[in-house]
């Protein structure tokens, strides 16, 4: 079996998110980059299939040159090799060009499954999966918490609000992921040294395909004009307990519609 | 997060990989098992499987292939999140020395891949209860009987105490006095005779356990004697000479914990309308605690790229454990100083650092043990 996973590079999760005074894009470089979160699920559950019934891995990321740091970090966990979309008329990519790009390298190289983490903790839209699939036309089998292949048939648990739902389609596909799949691993320092040696392909826009007019920040669906920072933290609302402290926590909620 | 001089990018991988394992396992439960006694194997484990319990042993038997210069970083690094695992991996790595450095082929071939590999935990049992800082009058012995030898005696102060799968016992020939009639045996926690008293109730690094390990009559096969007969109390103090730069990397991690508290603090206390850093006061003793980390990580690296490079290193080991830790304690003392009321509680960490600081001054030789060596050396 042949598997991508895709991973993006956001700002640390703790870190303070800014945008740019320049073009009002995220600021990348005031935050140590690190793999988004819910693609290390992504790539644990990648590994755990090709574990267990052979195949490859392909780590693949679109993003500036610090993201080749993220395609790293996945072949450092166990992926065999890495694709890296790099190009400066990316900068600014919404989630329509993005899906356009991956989905156009994706195509070439002929994938059974394509694994991403469910959203990202900078854009937080989920929606790249599903355009993905759709761009490639094969099922998208998102949000799944647990994946099993056999043969041409891929199961997969969908979480829903109070349960889930089993879902089942043919591969190729496209598969989203949720926290409770899996427990990712550390990369090991045997991982580190053997990342070392595993090759990551550079890819430009050209060289997807894809002309330089539909993606970037001048193509992008929409465009953010203003921005303004979270005002401060509030005081806060202290209760003294005089007997009634419970009465007034519940009033106080009530009043802000929590309960 | 201090910025380092790593040689490799692997290496700056490794310590990322580190800090990562640090935030994730060791940070949040350290002051539970801390205040509970409790050893945690399972993280050991952890540690295990990411390659860290075998960073300086060569890649053929499964370590890491590392420069002392890197492994003691992620020493460090561990112990700003947790000394008790930190120390336990430098005694770890204390115990593989043996075989390491003095087995042969067939020994190293047969036993470091498990050692190194992270499955099995070490122990190192040279200290009695009468033979402390007096290593070389160790009373327990070792009598040839067949193809074995007979054990028997109580080591004393030993670290891993019945959580170990194995250890490194240094014991006499009978009828042998001091240095000369000592040998090291690798002793398996299942033989028979070998066995844990209840551990010490520690006033720090209680995450840790320590106990006395009893050799009753065990039998320990030939083959698990490592070197020579007679050759064990060498084995013993090169073992020590890089273990004492293990608790150099410990107590510089542990300082460096001390004075990130510190200084977090002095940034947001207020006393006499402003942040208490802004007195210089209290400035000036975080300027000093800062130096004082910072001297000793100097130290450690310059003793660890000696040895490193080949070069004779007893002498700047002795003198990195002994500033290292004199060091250690005396930033530990100074954050709890900081904190004022606040530092003497446990609702902050600096009062550990305070209690974790002390054992790094009697470890792998007390201080003054460590002024004996260097001053051995300059007068010889
Ligand atoms: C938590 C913990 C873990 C340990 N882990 C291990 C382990 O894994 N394996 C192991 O073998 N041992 C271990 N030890 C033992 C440790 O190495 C000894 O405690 C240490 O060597 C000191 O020996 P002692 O406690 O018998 O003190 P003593 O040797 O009795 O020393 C008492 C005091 O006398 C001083 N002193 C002694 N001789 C001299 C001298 N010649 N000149 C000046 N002053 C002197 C010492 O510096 C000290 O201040 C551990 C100890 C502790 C507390
Ligand atoms: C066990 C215990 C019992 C106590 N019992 C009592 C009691 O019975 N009654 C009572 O009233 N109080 C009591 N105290 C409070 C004690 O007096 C205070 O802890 C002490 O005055 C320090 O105040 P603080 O803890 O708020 O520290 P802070 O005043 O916040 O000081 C923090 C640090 O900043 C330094 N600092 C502050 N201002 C300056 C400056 N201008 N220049 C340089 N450095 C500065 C301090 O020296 C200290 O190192 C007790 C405290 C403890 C821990």
């Amino acid at each position: 079996m042949k598997i991508a996973v895709c991973v993006k590079q956001v700002p640390d999760t703790w870190a303070e998110k800014k945008l740019t005074d320049a073009d009002r894009t995220l600021d990348r470089e005031s935050a140590d980059g690190v793999m988004n979160e819910l693609d290390e699920y992504a790539v644990e559950e990648a590994l755990l299939l090709t574990e267990a019934s052979g195949g490859e891995v392909v780590a693949v990321s679109m993003g500036p040159d610090k993201a080749e740091e993220t395609v790293r970090k996945a072949l450092q966990m166990g992926a065999d090799s890495g694709i890296h979309i790099v190009d400066d008329s990316l900068h600014g990519s919404d989630a329509i060009a993005t899906s356009l790009v991956l989905s156009k390298v994706l195509a070439d190289k002929g994938f059974d499954l394509i694994i991403f983490g469910s959203e990202s903790t900078d854009a937080r839209m989920s929606v790249v999966p599903a355009m993905v699939a759709e761009r490639l036309g094969v099922p998208q089998m998102t949000f799944a918490n647990k994946v099993e292949v056999a043969g041409e048939t891929l199961k997969i648990q969908r979480q829903t609000e109070y349960g889930y739902d089993e879902v089942e389609s043919s591969t190729p596909a496209v598969v989203s992921v949720v926290e409770k799949i899996n427990e990712p691993r550390y990369p090991s320092f045997k991982g580190i040294m053997a990342a070392k040696k595993k090759p990551i392909e550079t890819v430009t826009v050209a060289d997807a395909g894809v002309d330089a007019g539909q993606v970037g920040l001048a193509a992008a669906w929409s465009q953010v004009d203003q921005f303004s920072e979270r005002p401060p933290k509030a005081a806060g609302v202290k209760i003294e307990d005089d007997g009634s402290g419970g009465v007034k926590i519940a009033e106080y909620l009530s009043e802000q519609k929590f309960i | 997060m201090v910025q380092r001089l790593l040689p490799t990018r692997e290496a700056e991988a490794l310590l990322d990989l580190t800090r990562d394992i640090a935030d994730a396992e060791l940070r949040p439960v350290a002051a539970h098992h801390e205040d509970n006694g409790e050893f945690p194997r399972e993280v050991f484990r952890v540690l295990g499987k990411a390659g860290l319990l075998g960073l300086p042993y060569p890649e053929e038997w499964g370590g890491g292939g590392l420069p002392y210069e890197v492994y003691l970083q992620v020493v460090e690094e561990l112990a700003t999140a947790w000394v008790s695992v930190a120390m336990g991996v430098s005694v770890h790595v204390l115990s593989c020395f043996p075989v390491a450095s003095a087995g042969t082929r067939a020994q190293q071939a047969e036993w470091l891949p498990p050692m190194l590999g992270g499955e099995l935990l070490g122990a190192y049992c040279l200290s009695e209860p009468q033979s402390g800082s007096d290593a070389a009058a160790l009373a327990t012995t070792a009598a040839p009987t067949g193809d074995d030898y007979v054990v028997t005696g109580t080591k004393a102060w030993i670290t891993h105490a019945g959580e170990a799968d194995f250890y490194n016992v240094f014991a006499r020939t009978p009828g042998t006095t001091g240095a000369t009639g000592v040998s090291c045996l690798l002793v398996d926690a299942d033989t028979p005779g070998v066995s844990a008293a209840p551990p010490e109730n520690k006033m720090g690094v209680r995450g840790s356990t320590t106990a006395q390990m009893i050799f009753a009559d065990a039998r320990v096969p030939g083959p698990r004697l490592l070197g020579r007969e007679g050759e064990g109390f060498g084995i013993a103090m090169a073992a020590l000479d890089a273990g004492r730069l293990g608790i150099a990397a410990c107590a510089v991690g542990l300082a460096q914990a001390a004075l990130d508290t510190a200084t977090a603090y002095a940034r947001h206390r207020e006393q006499f309308g402003r942040p208490i850093g802004q007195f210089q006061g209290l400035a000036f003793l975080l300027a000093d605690m800062a130096a004082r980390v910072q001297a000793g990580r100097a130290l450690y690296l310059d003793a660890a790229r000696r040895r490193d490079a080949g070069l004779p290193y007893g002498t700047e080991a002795a003198i990195a454990k002994l500033v290292a830790t004199d060091n250690a304690m005396a930033v530990a003392t100074d954050a709890v100083q900081v904190l004022g009321g606040a530092g003497y509680t446990q609702d902050f960490p600096a009062e550990r650092y305070l209690r974790e600081a002390k054992l790094l001054q009697i470890v792998e030789g007390t201080n003054q043990v460590q002024r004996v060596v260097i001053s051995r050396n300059l007068l010889r």
